[in-house]
């Protein structure tokens, strides 16, 4: 088995009111640090199989066809190394 | 001519939509679930408003794999007419029959309300009628228009602008513009000019006692161009 973890996230130049919001509410909460906040999208997936570049090559089909909208959002994938069964 | 109402799980204003174009055109049309096809001979394919699947991941963005969307991409390439109100404009810009994306609304807020629409191309299948300015309502809360700076330049060059949101005299600018949308863009339609997606509901304004009967100038004209 294959385990992905994947992210997706608002492109830099797409206005993010959610991040906005929160930023604006940690600050409010005290945290004077907060310079920004983007809100994105987590997916922790899992495969069968045991090849990580087919999986790669799937996971990058899925992301275009479903999980992310690439006119607004970016992805990242990161698979875990193989686990023996 | 023959009108489908497209029914996904979630939408809820199929029949308000269903009522409008049988109460303009006085003929029945067609509620179709997404499981089925339209019907053959279908002209108009109208994606009405709800929550098509509960907006899970994205407005839209599990709407558009439905079986009928097979069958609303053969309409939309063979020239039929397309209108998504919503949800089903929402629907339309994940399907990528039209260019663009929705985001949420600038201040976050669900908004609920009434607003002007300026007519920026007339003449339209969508838009075949002399008012310029129309007064239906909005209801969503992903309804934030955006397109890339060069995506917007080719929509405006190419007339693929139908609506903007406006002021009672017709002004455009920040103060008029709801959600935040690029452009205070309200509709747009496909290169091909038969494909519309629009965030106010025209099914909302069809009767004096609903406040408004401006939207019927939007069914008359498609009814009539698509028949």
């Amino acid at each position: 088995m294959i385990r992905a973890h994947v992210n997706v996230f608002l492109k830099p130049d797409v206005m993010d009111p959610q991040g906005k919001a929160l930023g604006e509410a940690l600050l409010s909460l005290g945290h004077k640090t907060v310079k920004r906040v983007r809100v994105g999208r987590y997916f922790d997936i899992a495969l069968e199989g045991d090849d990580p570049e087919q999986a790669r090559v799937e996971l990058t089909r899925m992301c275009e066809e479903l999980l992310a909208n690439t006119v607004i959002e970016n992805y990242e994938i990161r698979i875990d190394p193989a686990q023996k069964a | 001519m023959s009108t489908a109402v497209v029914v996904f799980p979630g939408s809820n204003c199929e029949k308000d939509t269903l009522r409008a174009v049988e109460a303009v055109s006085g003929r029945p049309a067609t509620l179709v679930w997404h499981k089925d096809r339209l019907p053959s001979g279908t002209r108009l394919a109208v994606l009405p408003g709800g929550f098509s699947y509960g907006d899970y991941l994205r407005a839209g963005a599990i709407a558009q794999f439905s079986p009928v969307m097979k069958s609303v991409i053969e309409l939309a390439k063979a020239g039929g007419l397309v209108l998504g109100i919503c949800n089903g404009f929402q629907i339309l810009l994940e399907a990528r029959l039209l260019p663009g994306a929705m985001i949420r609304n600038r201040n976050l807020h669900f908004i609920c309300r009434w607003i002007n629409l300026r007519i920026e191309r007339p003449g339209t299948p969508f838009t075949n009628f002399n008012p310029r300015i129309l007064r239906i309502p909005i209801a969503h809360a992903m309804g934030n228009y955006f397109i890339d700076g060069d995506g917007l330049k080719q929509l405006e060059a190419r007339g693929q602008v139908i609506f903007r949101y406006c002021s009672q005299s017709g002004d455009v600018g920040d103060a008029h513009n709801p959600n935040g949308s690029a452009g205070s863009i309200a509709g747009i339609c496909n290169e091909a000019g038969n494909v519309l997606g629009m965030m106010p509901h025209p099914e909302r304004a069809i009767d004096e006692a609903l406040g408004s009967v401006d939207g019927r100038c939007i069914w008359e004209s498609v009814l009539k161009c698509g028949g």
